[in-house]
């Protein structure tokens, strides 16, 4: 932005190191990736050359070199193969350089994906004990986190890849999912510090995904399927749009209101505030102002968390709370985006019988898919190929109002009268 | 090391445990906490219905981290925050402490490390990204290079809370887009339909899959210099890609053809208007390394006009629908061209069908 620029231009690099001129001698000169290494934001490619001259690892040297090259000619140079640990079929990501001729140091790449804990929390000893493993036997490279919620330890051979595991594995860490089969889940901060928490996405994320350990390591679906957990419909694991399964706390009853916490949010804001910032906001018209107060009528909410946002004191999730299931997010490749649509408006989820409940509902949905499904076709396509009435009546599960926006617009239906 | 020599047996654990990672003050309010306030940029604080309350300090991070900067971070939550700390989806890095004496001596030594601190509340967050050059097997771009190039030019914009409403970004090396729906997206787009190596082909692929991943049937089967190989019709390709994720002999990158596009309006959150998917709003911008100056550029205009003209709490696509595309594209000075007429599966639903016209 205006005057971004100037910053990103002008400010003498913060970090420790920056701007390094490979004087430590280890590395090769890599122009372009040093431009990197100005600016403002925390430079990947300064922390990279740090530890390449500290540790000397040739594989460091090699993946640098390699990347300049990219950076050079604008093209990529990872192929793909097959490395695994014993026993499972899943959770390596296999890259050989397709130059090794040029950077011999760079010929094998191989990346680990490991679970982390739900909501992605660490203590140091958990986290440096991650590092000396990881320093011991790969690159030191770790990316945090990728896409689908795995710990990413970036560079490793094929010949060290079963020790690492082993030792990461004593140290309670597993594999990720890859191929066709269950991902890694992500969770939000949930009940960990988050009020608007209404179930406990930590605890059902790491019982959900134990019990899906198998399909993690040995993937025999059509095709990927992800789990998502976000405490409220805020979703800031974003699982509508990136999760195949979106679980997503709710609530039945009314928002809660704190009656003096409203009238002191009003007195400093003003009534202008309220209607400007709040009560214009309501998708669906239900709040009205009220001789100066605010009045929420219940049945028109569709807890879409507006308001609570706005006034975190005031307001918040109602009691009754539990899950909405949603179903069949995924991005673009190939029928082109598609958000997750809903199919379960309301679930309760509080105890371990709650969640066998759920799981057997999702065993259920996942045997309709292993049959219905095409190779290389997400739940939701298939969903929308078969038909969402078909996909319910598959999976054994009840049709509700709530999972459609309107009734059909065309006759075209046979109906058995 | 051979499986005879292999001692340890797996566990298949699954997912690691959460609970030691927890401050125990987190653990002593789990899932009772009242409400949140945000004291000051990259600070909130959070209060329990016990009455107790922590602080956390969020901060960014590159996210291709290395053991080094990890160790760097543990010694900051060893000082600060009793060895605790956690990570968000936007990777930035949080350290949560009961010490509200802790927070501004943390805040200068993050600093000083170079880690930003920022990121709450209405701000632009660190951006949702793919991996790139660095180690995918099908990008055309470096995902994190555009994504350093960009945090540059809007440092200001995550450590202050200044923008109508969050920010979210995201960047993704192929039309896959595994960076995934966000407020301002900065995506690959192939613009040329993909040469076919037939050398390789034959011993790389297999062809039914290829064949079959095409969403619009544009590949078929046919014979070159007497090998089995595949063939495109290039009037039907719609340069998506699919195809090279499938067959590596379907080259679809290039380096001057493999361009970037710039979406915006992309929501998850259910708050207000329901999740929106994206739009796009530029495209034919170069894979111009190491800076991407194009491409940050655009985005420098979408985030001038929004911070200008959002009202409070609207975020990028909802500050669109109130004051329509044809002033945003007015206020961002890019152009609307005719490839951004929607002509894929359910374009009607992006047609206005309407008499309601803005002059």
């Amino acid at each position: 932005m205006d005057g971004a620029n100037d910053s990103a231009m002008n400010s003498a690099c913060q970090c420790n190191g920056c701007g390094s001129d490979s004087s430590g001698g280890f590395l090769n000169p890599t122009p372009m990736l040093d431009q990197l290494e100005s600016g403002p934001w925390p430079s990947f490619i300064t922390g990279f050359k740090e530890m390449a001259e500290r540790t000397k690892k040739p594989m460091l040297r090699g993946v640098l070199d390699q990347l300049e090259y990219s950076y050079n000619t604008k093209m990529g140079y990872w192929k793909g193969g097959l490395v695994t640990v014993e026993g499972y079929g899943a959770g390596i990501i296999t890259r050989y350089s397709m130059i090794k001729d040029k950077f011999p140091e760079a010929a094998e790449f191989h990346t680990m994906r490991i679970q982390p804990a739900p909501g992605l929390h660490y203590n140091t000893s958990m986290l440096r004990e991650l590092c000396d493993i990881w320093e011991k036997h790969g690159s030191g490279i770790i990316c945090l986190h990728g896409q689908t919620g795995d710990i990413m330890l970036q560079g490793i051979e094929q010949d060290k890849v079963q020790e690492c595991f082993d030792e990461l594995n004593q140290a309670g860490w597993d594999l990720g999912g890859a191929g066709a089969g269950m991902r890694t889940g992500v969770s939000c901060i949930g009940p960990g510090r988050c009020e608007n928490a209404c179930y406990d996405n930590l605890r059902f994320h790491l019982k959900a995904l134990k019990h899906y350990v198998g399909q993690v390591h040995r993937p025999e679906w059509n095709y990927k399927l992800k789990f998502k957990f976000s405490g409220c419909p805020n979703d800031c694991t974003n699982a509508i749009m990136r999760s195949d399964l979106a679980v997503i706390g709710t609530w039945k009853d009314a928002i809660l209101v704190d009656r003096d916490e409203v009238r002191a949010w009003i007195a400093e804001r003003g009534v202008d505030g309220l209607v400007n910032n709040v009560i214009n906001h309501c998708p669906t018209k239900a709040i009205s102002l009220k001789d100066g107060d605010m009045v929420i009528e219940s049945r028109d909410c569709v807890r879409c968390m507006h308001c609570i946002n706005a006034m975190p004191k005031a307001l918040s999730p109602g009691k009754e709370r539990g899950i909405s299931l949603l179903m069949g997010g995924k991005n673009t490749l190939k029928v082109g985006v598609n958000m997750g649509s809903l199919i379960v408006p309301f679930m309760k989820m509080e105890d371990d019988d709650d969640i066998d409940t759920f799981l057997e509902l999702i065993d259920e949905i996942i045997d309709w898919w292993d049959d219905a499904g095409l190779d290389h076709e997400r739940i939701g396509e298939t969903i929308e190929r078969v038909g969402l009435k078909q996909f319910l009546e598959g999976a054994g599960i009840e049709y509700d109002i709530n999972q459609v926006s309107r009734p059909r617009d065309n006759p075209y239906f046979k109906a058995k009268y | 090391m051979s499986s005879q020599q292999r001692t340890w047996k797996t566990i298949e654990s699954g997912a690691h445990t959460y609970e030691e990672a927890l401050h125990p003050v987190v653990r002593k309010n789990y899932g009772k906490w009242k409400y949140h306030e945000i004291p000051k940029p990259g600070v909130l604080k959070h209060v329990a219905q016990s009455g107790d309350a922590i602080w956390t300090v969020r901060a960014g991070t590159p996210r291709q981290d290395t053991v080094d900067m990890l160790r760097r971070l543990c010694e900051v939550a060893d000082k600060y925050s009793d060895g605790f700390l956690r990570f968000t989806v936007r990777n930035n890095v949080e350290f949560l402490t009961p010490n509200q004496e802790n927070v501004e001596p943390m805040i200068q030594e993050l600093e000083s490390m170079g880690f930003p601190v920022g990121g709450t509340g209405m701000c632009v967050s660190s951006v949702s990204h793919t991996q790139g050059w660095l180690h995918c097997d099908i990008p055309a771009t470096d995902a994190s290079g555009v994504v350093k190039s960009m945090m540059d030019t809007v440092y200001r914009e995550f450590k202050d809370m200044q923008m109508p409403n969050k920010v979210r970004l995201s960047t993704s090396c192929c039309a896959i887009n595994c960076g995934g729906q966000a407020d301002i997206a900065v995506v690959v787009k192939h613009t040329r339909p993909p040469r076919v190596n037939h050398d390789h082909l034959a011993t790389i692929c297999e062809l039914p899959k290829a064949v079959a991943r095409c969403p619009v049937a544009a590949i078929r089967p046919t014979v070159v210099n007497g090998k089995r190989s595949l063939m495109v019709d290039e009037a039907k390709c719609i340069c998506c890609g699919a195809c090279f994720g499938a067959c590596p002999a379907m080259e679809i990158n290039h380096p001057e053809h493999s361009k970037f596009a710039i979406w915006v309006g992309g929501k998850n959150s259910n708050a207000r208007t329901k999740p929106s998917t994206m739009s796009i709003v530029a495209h034919n911008l170069p894979n111009n390394p190491p800076r991407w100056p194009e491409v940050t550029e655009v985005i420098g205009r979408i985030l001038t006009a929004y911070k200008a003209g959002g009202r409070p709490w609207e975020r990028v696509g909802e500050w669109i629908a109130r004051i329509g595309w044809k002033r945003f594209f007015e206020e961002t000075g890019l152009t609307f061209d005719d490839n951004m007429i929607d002509s894929y599966r359910h374009a009607r639903t992006t047609f206005n069908q309407s008499a309601h016209v803005r002059f």
